[in-house]
């Protein structure tokens, strides 16, 4: 018993840097959630694995070569000639000529939901089939769904010349909210798609089937928010104006496609409906995750 | 020392301690080693951790709860440690579904059923490592070598107890490296170093030497799919050994190797035994862990039955198992 001597002080200060330095403590976790300021400077110190295990998986997909690249620009420009087809047959305009104007909001707003979808549904996977990564190193699991957003990110970039041609062709204007309020706006849809992919990358440990059940939620989404219609169309019944921005993806998607295609800074409650969603879902995300992730290696 | 907080300090209470096991344990540095445990009657066969299964869901108990019961002995000012590990207990639930899913998760709530099970894999496991060493650890399945192992790398969380190390620990679980069979040997090795903290200079420099002591040849380009379990336990202990960790732990990872890679890992052992700081050897070839390790540890059901050197140890466990040391059992690596 000699050794045993009283516990100081100076072996919890050493953990706070405990992923840095020599030292390492590990002790029950008191609370759900790591120590934060620890946690998101081992992340950053590891943002090259997000990346390089974005590409690889990129690489895996083969989304480098040519044909590749070419199918994540012809995969949505088919569906949105699809939808585009869709809607002219439903609104009997079928036989009236190209509606450019149309066409161009489709597409903006189908290829930025469609970033959307596959992050969050990347993201779903990540942790599962991160597998034996997960059950054999110690880093900080937010990483993984991180990473497919910016693997969604990147299959989104193609698409943006495809737009812009359906926006020439449209005569939309070009102006500063196209450059500044569009571009804000896509950052806030990133984020929310963050938040979303940490929580089904999470929920998906515990529930298998929940990547199964995704793609309807999606299509549903798809459906409520202002990709196929205008935030316009709306205007008039009362109901769904009420419940509108209670959908995250009629602010965001909505301000998004007012300031890219119409070149309109978006009203100032759109703005703070966007952010709240935004931020709202990566810190609920985020949380989640992280005070879930020391079980996923025992889950697996 | 450094002065203590009151609040901070939780002294023992003299309630929960006390056990003879505990009193071993505390006096860790000294080798201990109790007097061979016989197998009782009542012990339910000889694999697997203790687990129970519960149909409701289980008391939420504060995972820090026990920690009072315990006194820590202060490790922070000292240097001559690689690994302290005190009174160090996990449990964790898990699902015995073999996919659990929500239409599952529905189905049993329905009934009033949860799949879960509790396991308690090391059960108030207490030792030191000193610089230098190198660790044998033995074992039937179950007996939760992996799971402490997994602890020190700072993968699961103690339930009870605490770990301290000093310097960074790598797993080397078996065949733990490729964890996504589609890319490349090299692009697995970059993602796992990466992923535990190496910088992108540092592990494309040590991703050449690891492909050229694997012997891969071209394969290290080719997806890990077309691996033969050879070379993928060759690139596994390869990585292993080259991400230079301070502490190394070693787990079944030899077992698939031919006779020259067996050579080769062997003289590489011996080399890393000198430079890390110490060494952590999981196995069943007994044979090995009694010519390496300089110590030696035997878990049981997540308790340790002895701390002693590795004739000792090997010699305990082979009699209580009555395998006898056979070739089979000691096979080399």
């Amino acid at each position: 018993m000699s050794t045993a001597t009283p516990r100081s002080e100076s072996s919890a200060s050493a953990a706070d840097d405990s992923y840095t330095s020599v030292y390492h403590l590990y002790e029950p976790h008191k609370v759900g959630l790591p120590k934060l300021g620890v946690y998101f400077k081992e992340l950053w110190k590891r943002r090259e694995f997000a990346a390089e295990s974005s590409k690889a998986g990129m690489r895996g997909a083969n989304s480098m070569t040519f044909f590749g690249q070419a199918w994540l620009v012809i995969n949505p420009l088919l569906l949105a000639l699809v939808y585009y087809f869709l809607l002219n047959v439903v609104s009997g305009k079928i036989g009236q000529g190209f509606d450019a104007q149309q066409m161009a909001h489709i597409t903006g707003g189908l290829f930025v939901f469609y970033f959307f979808q596959g992050a969050v549904g990347t993201g779903a996977g990540s942790v599962v089939g991160a597998g034996k990564l997960i059950l054999n190193t110690a880093f900080p699991r937010l990483l993984l769904p991180l990473a497919a957003v910016r693997t969604g990110f990147y299959r989104f970039l193609p698409t943006v010349p495809v737009y812009i041609v359906f926006h020439i062709l449209a005569g939309n204007p070009w102006n500063v909210a196209t450059f500044v309020a569009a571009p804000i706006f896509l950052l806030f849809i990133t984020i929310f798609a963050a938040g979303l992919a940490a929580v089904f990358a999470a929920l998906q440990v515990y529930f298998r089937d929940t990547s199964s059940f995704l793609p309807y939620v999606m299509r549903i989404w798809l459906y409520t928010s202002p990709v196929l219609w205008t935030i316009d169309a709306l205007r008039g019944h009362r109901f769904a104006e009420i419940l509108a921005p209670f959908n995250p993806l009629y602010a965001l998607i909505g301000g998004y496609g007012e300031a890219l295609q119409r070149g309109v800074f978006p009203s100032l409650s759109v703005w703070l409906i966007a952010a709240a969603w935004a931020f709202g879902a990566a810190l609920v995300g985020f949380g989640f995750f992280m005070s879930r992730e020391r079980d996923f290696a025992v889950r697996l | 020392m450094i002065s203590l907080s009151a609040s901070e300090q939780e002294q023992t209470t003299g309630v929960g301690g006390g056990t003879a096991d505990e009193a071993a344990a505390k006096a860790a540095p000294a080798k201990t080693a109790p007097a061979t445990p016989a197998p009782t009657s009542g012990d339910r066969g000889l694999v697997g951790g203790s687990f129970s299964m519960s149909s409701k869901r289980p008391k939420r108990e504060g995972p820090t709860s026990g920690d009072g019961e315990y006194t820590f002995r202060d490790n922070s000012g000292r240097t001559d440690l690689a690994v302290s590990v005190q009174h160090l207990s996990i449990t964790y639930r898990t699902t015995f579904e073999r996919v659990p899913t929500f239409k599952n998760a529905i189905v049993r709530a329905g009934r009033g059923e949860r799949a879960l099970i509790e396991v308690n894999a090391v059960n108030d496991v207490s030792f030191d490592v000193a610089n230098g060493t190198a660790l044998g650890i033995i074992g039937s399945n179950g007996a939760g070598k992996s799971t402490i192992m997994r602890a020190l790398a700072g993968i699961l969380p103690p339930t009870k107890g605490r770990i301290e190390t000093w310097g960074r620990a790598s797993t080397l679980l078996a065949l733990g490296v490729g964890f996504n069979a589609m890319l490349s040997g090299r692009e697995n090795v970059i993602l796992g170093g990466l992923a535990s903290g190496l910088s992108r200079a540092e592990v494309e420099e040590r991703a050449n030497d690891v492909a050229e002591w694997a012997e891969l040849g071209d394969y290290i380009d080719a997806p890990m799919r077309t691996y033969s379990s050879g070379m993928f336990s060759r690139l596994a202990f390869s990585v292993a050994v080259h991400m230079k960790p301070d502490i190394l732990m070693v787990d079944e990872a030899l077992s698939a190797g031919d006779a020259a890679f067996r050579e080769k890992a062997q003289a590489k052992m011996d080399e890393l035994r000198s430079s890390a700081r110490a060494l952590f050897l999981v196995s069943h070839a007994l044979g090995s862990v009694k010519e390496m390790c300089s110590d030696c540890i035997w878990l049981h059901k997540g308790k340790i039955m002895m701390h002693a050197s590795p004739a000792e140890c090997v010699d305990a466990y082979t009699r209580f198992v009555k395998v006898g040391q056979t070739p089979a059992t000691m096979e080399e690596l």
